[in-house]
């Protein structure tokens, strides 16, 4: 069938190689718009009941760094059942190449939270249910990796670290409604709810505009591990013979 | 213009500690994976070369 034509690593490893220049071109220039929009086409404080300062710019890194951190996390749970269910090796690779990225953000997210909640909550960090739980994805992440790299054999490793993934996936729903829960009486957090409705328009483009140059940006990234990955792995195949004899990276 | 832009209305100090955190993470990332793309490349260039040293002797 032609839609699992993509899934053979042989075929995958040149489109990705393809297609990486566009995704690092795409986030350059969407991370420049964003950013320049963010900086100073912006009023200095963001609105609603709570008007914040200056300091509420860290809003175009933080939260998209934050979704982020959850729909790759999505993506790594996805790969990780198609891995298990059809037993498809680039699943489990595509799955592997996203993780470092996943964590990456997740650490961003976290980080420019503390230096968000220092000014404006007055403390790096509080045990409150969205950081807490932002945290235990983190730590899912770091999981997820050290159990995989723990296991010599690639393949049990795989599946083991997938399982893993799938189970970790109860954290998302919980992160998402830990704030927007549906009777504020019933959580009380310190982190804002999360609403778009009643943003600035200005701040809620370059906010969209920045989480889209992130993910341009992860792409790239991700196809770039995943190569290494392919060659990695197959490095007995004819194909990735041939392709390092011949030199045409 | 350009004061107000680095001093950021006196919060410089979270504003650039935060996108410098950015910058760091995604530049260190990318570093890492050229360079482990060349490491990988030159592991396999050798493996390729001494099997095909055998297969000539």
């Amino acid at each position: 069938m032609k839609l699992f034509r993509f899934s053979s690593p042989a075929t995958f490893y040149p489109l990705a190689g393809k297609m990486i220049p566009w995704f690092a071109v795409l986030a350059a220039v969407t991370f420049l718009v964003g950013l320049y929009w963010g900086f100073f086409e912006t009023p200095d404080r963001l609105g609603g009941t709570n008007p914040q300062k200056e300091y509420y710019r860290i809003i175009f890194i933080h939260v998209p760094a934050a979704w982020m951190s959850m729909w790759i996390y999505l993506v790594l749970a996805a790969y990780s059942a198609i891995g298990l269910v059809f037993n498809t090796r680039l699943s489990f690779m595509m799955a592997n190449a996203a993780a470092p990225t996943g964590a990456l953000f997740t650490f961003l997210a976290l980080w420019t939270g503390a230096f968000w909640g220092r000014p404006s909550w007055g403390t790096w960090w509080d045990w409150d249910p969205r950081l807490t739980s932002e945290l235990i994805l983190f730590f899912l992440y770091v999981g997820y990796l050290a159990l995989h790299s723990a296991i010599d054999d690639s393949r049990r490793a795989d599946k083991a670290s997938a399982l893993l993934a799938i189970v970790g996936l109860v954290m998302i729903p919980v992160i998402f409604w830990s704030i927007n829960c549906p009777d504020p009486n019933q959580c009380a957090a310190l982190h804002q709810r999360s609403s778009m409705s009643n943003m600035e328009p200005n701040i809620l483009w370059s906010m969209l505009i920045m989480t889209f140059a992130l993910w341009m940006y992860s792409f790239a990234a991700i196809f770039m591990r995943i190569r290494g990955i392919i060659l990695e792995r197959e490095a007995d195949t004819t194909w990735v013979r041939e392709l390092v004899v011949a030199g045409q990276r | 213009m350009m004061d107000a832009f680095f001093s950021q209305g006196g919060y410089a100090f979270y504003v650039w500690s935060s996108y410098g955190m950015a910058l760091i993470l995604l530049v260190l990332e990318l570093v890492q994976l050229r360079r482990r793309r060349r490491t990988i490349l030159a592991r396999l260039g050798r493996l390729m070369r001494t099997r095909a040293d055998r297969g000539n002797k």
